[in-house]
């Protein structure tokens, strides 16, 4: 991407865009009506008892709420581009941690029992989900490597097969997939167990999306380089795995990146099996004394968590392969 | 079999590249209208013509770029067809160069240069190199050895893909346009090149626009027009003494 060299003023330091922007700003307050929050008792030595302080009330409580907001907002446009990212992110996790604090939560419990319920979660359950998704991020990979070839042969049966797959795969639900393996295949004769058949259903589910992602990262190479490896004789195998894949690869990493963290958050499905990964064991230590909302936002943290890690990893391949070329 | 083996230990007259009432189709267009030529070791071969008439189709017949569906082509005493299971033994004798390079832009010059010899020749790494290194000279590009592809100049790159050509020791080395992408300042770098690979004995089939080459190098000049053959002669005969009206109309444009 190009960022132009020329910079605009920025709208927030234009006054009529600010005293529109307070407008907005101020109604919304208005509509949704903070009185009866914190912010209203913050505010009764001005306006009294909040519940009976009526329309004046919840007006000066959504100017106080308005001027802050603008004021952070104005506070925030003066600073450097990285402190500024870091200041909005810092608030959003707080209006986050203000929402899950909202509900009231009994946070000792995900600390209580022996072992802890949070330290279960991750010896357990981290572990547990880790391990499939990790497991089924490498079958899915080989899967696709194979599909995408398929797709791209003029051989009748292989492009048949691997169409009919990513149809069917990319045409159902993953949790039906979960289900139909580890239901179906006992009904032939295969007895398997619940882990094997959840990273079966995540393998061939991810395998049929990364399929079409590295077809169409093959795809995009000029033909010009199959033309030239041909006419150097360079037969297909070599040819796929010496120019064309490595070219590819900085297309692919983006969008299989994307894939892996679904995928890692899919696996959560795979609690319906009963395998003890993050969901499964949220699901079970909450509902014993019905702290459910405690252990799913345990659960949430632990899958945030896990998923800016990944982020971060995308972003250093991502980096090292835009270097290369 | 027999034949064949025959065929290349003859002596030099005998074609090295043959093409009998060739023809070739794109869907219902037809490209190739009864195409016939042969070509002898060591001869250099320019073919000219306007704009589709059919002057990359011909040369892409001869790896096998492109299939024909009649006739019969046969290079170095092979025939190419679509049940063969050699062509890529039969590619790795001729070399190729495109108007647009292709060179391989994961890799450096010099890998470029390795990458055949040492993948499908099965020549030993430093061996490689070495002959690598000697063809970067002799294209008298060898200090860009280790840079990548867009690095380099047009005229440069290009002069590397005749090196990555030359490196497989082909037998016959085709050329299609390989000057008509390039600015004006880089086309006698490349032309060069080819006048010195002329000169050294390489059987060449180019097909350019730069008259001036044609007449330096070339034992026969082809024209083609509509996917035939309409004239082909010496230099001397081609230029003073052009027989076919739409040869002269084609002289008059390229050389006013
Ligand atoms: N892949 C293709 N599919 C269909 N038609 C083609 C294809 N390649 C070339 N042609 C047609 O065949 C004719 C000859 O093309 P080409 O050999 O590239 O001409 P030239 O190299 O002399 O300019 C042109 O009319 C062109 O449109
Ligand atoms: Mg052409």
């Amino acid at each position: 991407m190009f960022v132009d060299t020329v910079v605009e003023d920025k709208a927030l330091h234009k006054p009529a865009f600010l005293f529109g922007l307070s407008i907005a700003v101020l109604a919304i307050f208005f509509t949704f009506n903070f009185t009866n929050t914190i912010f209203g008792e913050f505010l009764s030595p001005v306006i009294g008892n909040p519940e009976k302080s009526g329309f004046f009330g919840r007006l000066a409580v959504s100017f106080v709420l308005t001027i802050l907001f603008v004021a952070n907002l104005l506070l925030i446009s003066f600073a450097r581009l990285k402190i500024q990212i870091l200041i909005v992110w810092i608030e959003l996790f707080l209006l986050f941690l203000a929402f899950a604090y909202s509900f009231d939560l009994e946070i000792a419990y995900i600390f209580s029992g022996q072992p802890s319920k949070i330290g279960l979660m991750i010896s357990k359950g981290l572990f547990t989900t880790i391990y499939i998704s990790a497991v089924s991020i490498l079958i899915a990979t080989a899967i696709a490597i194979v599909g995408a070839i398929a797709k791209l042969s003029n051989n009748g049966f292989a492009y048949a097969i691997a169409s009919f797959y990513t149809s069917l795969f990319r045409g159902l639900p993953l949790l039906l997939q979960i289900y139909l393996i580890y239901m179906g295949l006992p009904q032939l004769g295969f007895m398997i167990d619940a882990i094997p058949s959840g990273i079966a259903a995540l393998s061939l589910c991810y395998g049929a999306y990364m399929t079409e992602i590295f077809r169409a990262g093959i795809q995009s190479i000029p033909k010009g380089q199959w033309e030239a490896s041909r006419a150097l004789g360079f037969p297909f195998g070599l040819i796929l795995r010496k120019i064309i894949l490595p070219q590819s690869i900085p297309l692919i990493i983006p969008p299989t990146g994307n894939q892996f963290i679904a995928m890692l958050k899919d696996s959560s499905l795979v609690s319906v099996l009963g395998i003890w990964e993050i969901m499964f064991l949220a699901k079970k230590l909450g509902a014993k004394d019905f702290n459910h909302l405690e252990m799913l936002l345990t659960a949430a943290m632990i899958y945030w968590l896990l998923t800016i890690i990944l982020e971060m990893i995308q972003a250093r391949i991502e980096r090292k392969y835009q270097q290369k070329t | 079999m027999a034949n064949n083996i025959k065929m290349q230990t003859n002596s030099e007259d005998k074609p090295i590249i043959s093409l009998k009432s060739v023809s070739k189709w794109y869907e219902d267009f037809q490209a190739l209208k009864n195409i016939d030529l042969e070509i002898k070791l060591k001869e250099k071969i320019v073919i000219c013509g306007p704009s589709g008439s059919g002057k990359s189709t011909l040369i892409r017949c001869l790896n096998r770029l492109e299939a024909h569906q009649e006739g019969q082509i046969t290079v170095t005493g092979i025939e190419l067809h679509e049940r063969m299971k050699d062509i890529d033994t039969v590619r790795q004798d001729i070399g190729m160069v495109f108007q647009s390079f292709n060179l391989f832009p994961h890799l450096t010059v010099l890998e470029n240069c390795m990458a055949g010899p040492n993948w499908v020749r099965g020549i030993d790494q430093n061996e490689a190199k070495e002959r690598a290194m000697a063809l970067l000279k002799q294209v008298k590009i060898p200090e860009q050895a280790d840079k990548y592809p867009e690095q380099l100049s047009g005229g440069q790159q290009q002069r590397v893909a005749i090196a990555r050509s030359l490196c497989m020791q082909p037998k016959v080395m085709l050329f299609d346009e390989p000057t008509s992408a390039l600015d004006p300042e880089m086309v006698s770098e490349v032309l060069d090149t080819m006048v010195e690979l002329a000169e050294s004995g390489m059987t060449m089939i180019c097909v350019t626009h730069e008259m001036g080459f044609a007449k330096q190098v070339a034992d026969r000049i082809i024209f083609m027009d509509e996917g035939e053959i309409v004239e082909q002669n010496t230099p001397e005969e081609f230029f003073n003494n052009p027989k076919n009206n739409r040869t002269k109309a084609f002289l008059d444009q390229v050389l006013s």
